[in-house]
């Protein structure tokens, strides 16, 4: 008799994986305005960590470790917050076209930015984040409490046009605020597009503890995402306690892109994209797919990146411009294949 | 041993009572069917025992209160197969036959090493080794059920609930699943309770049929006792003969003149 074993990531993909992660991340901080070899990155990157020699020079130094690592490192953080907590919404709820702004995060986070630089004059720097997470969070709240009521907390499908509700709320008192204070639209509008352009290391120590968190929590649902395949009345008969379950898969898939959000902006499609190219190559499992998406969805924005600040150079393009760019024309084709049922 | 005892369930939908006061008994190995007209509240008895829809009454196991327990206690005692069930496009059927599993694992785990031993036991009982990389999705009907079984088993639940396990089957591929849940039932001593849509079929395996009308059991007993001529013109407004046979009752409907 034939064996077989529960759906797990090939050696080989491993290996793929890394590899690929270290030569993203090596791309990420050797290309730019001034161009600095693979070894010098490596043997900076060693020398402050391990405080091995470095042959970099004192300016070559500031650019990999004050400037490009941050920026790189962000970069695949955020990538892997959004990628995973869309890939998580795309298993809960059985949509194919789900991504981390669902539920009204982002509608929640451009509200609470909007309202932040409007109000912020020194402050706005420090209470931005802070806006734009609480919004987000606010938000999902609101987006979940309307959704169960509406249904005793069954449908998933009362969730989703609740959240469809929220955001499309929150984002007229968004308009309406611009409206009234047209002179700071440009720096919601730049906030809006997504940036990545940090200040060193403080954003990337903000966030990364609340996205390591929640992408642990993420991964530790990986099967339950694969019995929520079957729909949540025969979930909830193999003993799977459905409404707990997409509750803690909400939260932290929301805390996480939250946290993201708050930093970068919102950016777009990555959580769309990544899972699904995922999907076409390696099936539909949700053991594959979630850490998968972690690793490529922080590739993933780190290549976007790498474009965004090299097409116009020296001029910056906004991140979310880029990842859309790619991420439109690719949407459609997942709308397009999923009408004929080929990505559910 | 284990016995199914349900007492006084009700099934109440948007202030319309669908299944009424219901009281049944289903013992070890015993098979019970439910009968009746479209919207007698046949599936929704069904879901009501597997927890998928509210309902109020007693629901009991050796004694003690199904309602008592969690998701995963209650359906390491209640297994339930849909009508259609949902086959995610991409799944193998290994993978789909491993879902049942999940009542046995706490939720973040994973399977051991005897989850997949019962998994692959059950695919070689079930004659379904050949398909283990088959992706659900592009099964036919028959293979379906046959799998969606097997999960069934693979959680290993002593009271089995099939709703319409062979109304969308050709008549090879009925006998084929039917007579699997008979020799199931009476190898692992499995309480099974189905619906069915074709009465001379309901009648050739389950022990009792149970036959419901406007959510209340209108007559219940052997297949013999409740396919009558009389029973079928009443509650299914059907002129039917009913000829008796050494293998059950054989409703035939009668043409109009």
């Amino acid at each position: 008799m034939r064996t077989a074993t529960a759906r797990r990531i090939s050696p080989l993909a491993w290996v793929i994986s890394a590899v690929a992660v270290l030569v993203t991340l090596t791309l990420g901080v050797s290309i730019g305005a001034v161009s600095l070899p693979p070894l010098t990155v490596w043997s900076e990157i060693s020398s402050n960590l391990f405080g091995t020699a470095s042959n970099s020079t004192g300016s070559e130094s500031t650019i990999i470790w004050q400037l490009r690592l941050p920026r790189v490192l962000l970069a695949f953080v955020v990538g892997s917050m959004l990628a995973s907590a869309g890939c998580a919404y795309q298993g809960t709820f059985r949509n194919p076209l789900a991504d981390p702004y669902l539920l009204g995060v982002s509608a929640g986070a451009g509200l609470g930015a909007t309202i932040a630089i409007f109000n912020g004059s020194g402050t706005a720097k420090f209470l931005l984040p802070l806006a734009a997470f609480a919004g987000a969070l606010g938000a999902v709240f609101l987006t979940y409490s309307l959704g169960r009521s509406a249904i005793a907390g069954r449908s998933s499908t009362a969730l989703i046009l609740a959240g469809v509700a929220v955001a499309s709320l929150l984002t007229a008192i968004q308009t309406l605020l611009q409206q009234q204070n047209t002179d700071k639209i440009r720096e919601i509008y730049a906030w809006v597009l997504g940036r990545l352009s940090t200040s060193g290391w403080n954003d990337l120590a903000i966030i990364t503890p609340y996205i390591l968190v929640c992408i642990i929590v993420l991964l530790k649902y990986r099967r339950v995402l694969d019995v929520f395949a079957v729909g949540d009345e025969e979930a909830l008969t193999m003993g799977l306690p459905v409404a707990k379950a997409r509750a803690a898969i909400i939260v932290a898939a929301s805390l996480g892109t939250a946290a993201a959000v708050a930093v970068t902006g919102l950016i777009g499609f990555v959580g769309i994209i990544v899972p699904h190219i995922l999907r076409l190559i390696v099936g539909n499992s949700y053991r594959i797919l979630l850490p998968l998406s972690i690793i490529y969805g922080g590739v993933f924005l780190v290549l976007a990146d790498i474009l965004a600040r090299t097409i116009l150079a020296p001029q910056e393009i906004s991140i979310g411009v880029v990842t859309a760019l790619l991420g439109a024309p690719f949407f459609l084709f997942v709308l397009g294949s999923s009408r004929n049922g080929s990505v559910t | 041993m284990t016995q199914l005892s349900v007492r006084g369930l009700q099934v109440e939908l948007d202030h319309q009572t669908i299944v009424n006061n219901i009281d049944v008994e289903v013992a070890v190995g015993q098979w019970v069917c439910i009968i009746g007209p479209n919207g007698a509240g046949k599936s929704s008895l069904l879901k009501a025992l597997a927890g998928i829809i509210p309902s109020t009454g007693e629901i009991l196991i050796d004694g003690s209160n199904v309602r008592d327990l969690s998701e995963r206690d209650r359906a390491c005692w209640i297994a339930y197969v849909a009508q259609e069930p949902v086959m995610p496009a991409g799944m193998r059927v290994f993978d789909y036959v491993l879902l049942g599993r999940t009542a046995h694992l706490k939720m973040l785990a994973t399977e051991s090493p005897k989850d997949l031993e019962i998994a692959h036991f059950v695919i070689s009982e079930l004659d379904l080794a050949d398909f283990i990389d088959r992706d659900v999705a592009t099964l036919s009907g028959g293979e379906r059920q046959r799998v969606a079984i097997a999960r069934a088993l693979a959680q290993a639940s002593p009271i089995i609930l099939l709703d319409e396990p062979t109304t969308a089957l050709d008549v090879g591929y009925q006998q084929e699943v039917l007579e699997l849940i008979d020799k199931l039932r009476k190898e692992k001593k499995i309480a099974v309770i189905s619906t069915m849509h074709d009465l001379t079929v309901s009648g050739l395996y389950p022990d009792r049929l149970m036959l419901l009308a406007e959510g209340s059991v209108v007559v219940s007993g052997s297949a013999e006792s409740v396919l009558t001529p009389e029973n079928i013109a009443r509650h299914y407004g059907a002129k039917v003969t009913v000829i008796d046979h050494e293998s059950g009752p054989v409703v035939i409907p009668e043409r109009h003149k």
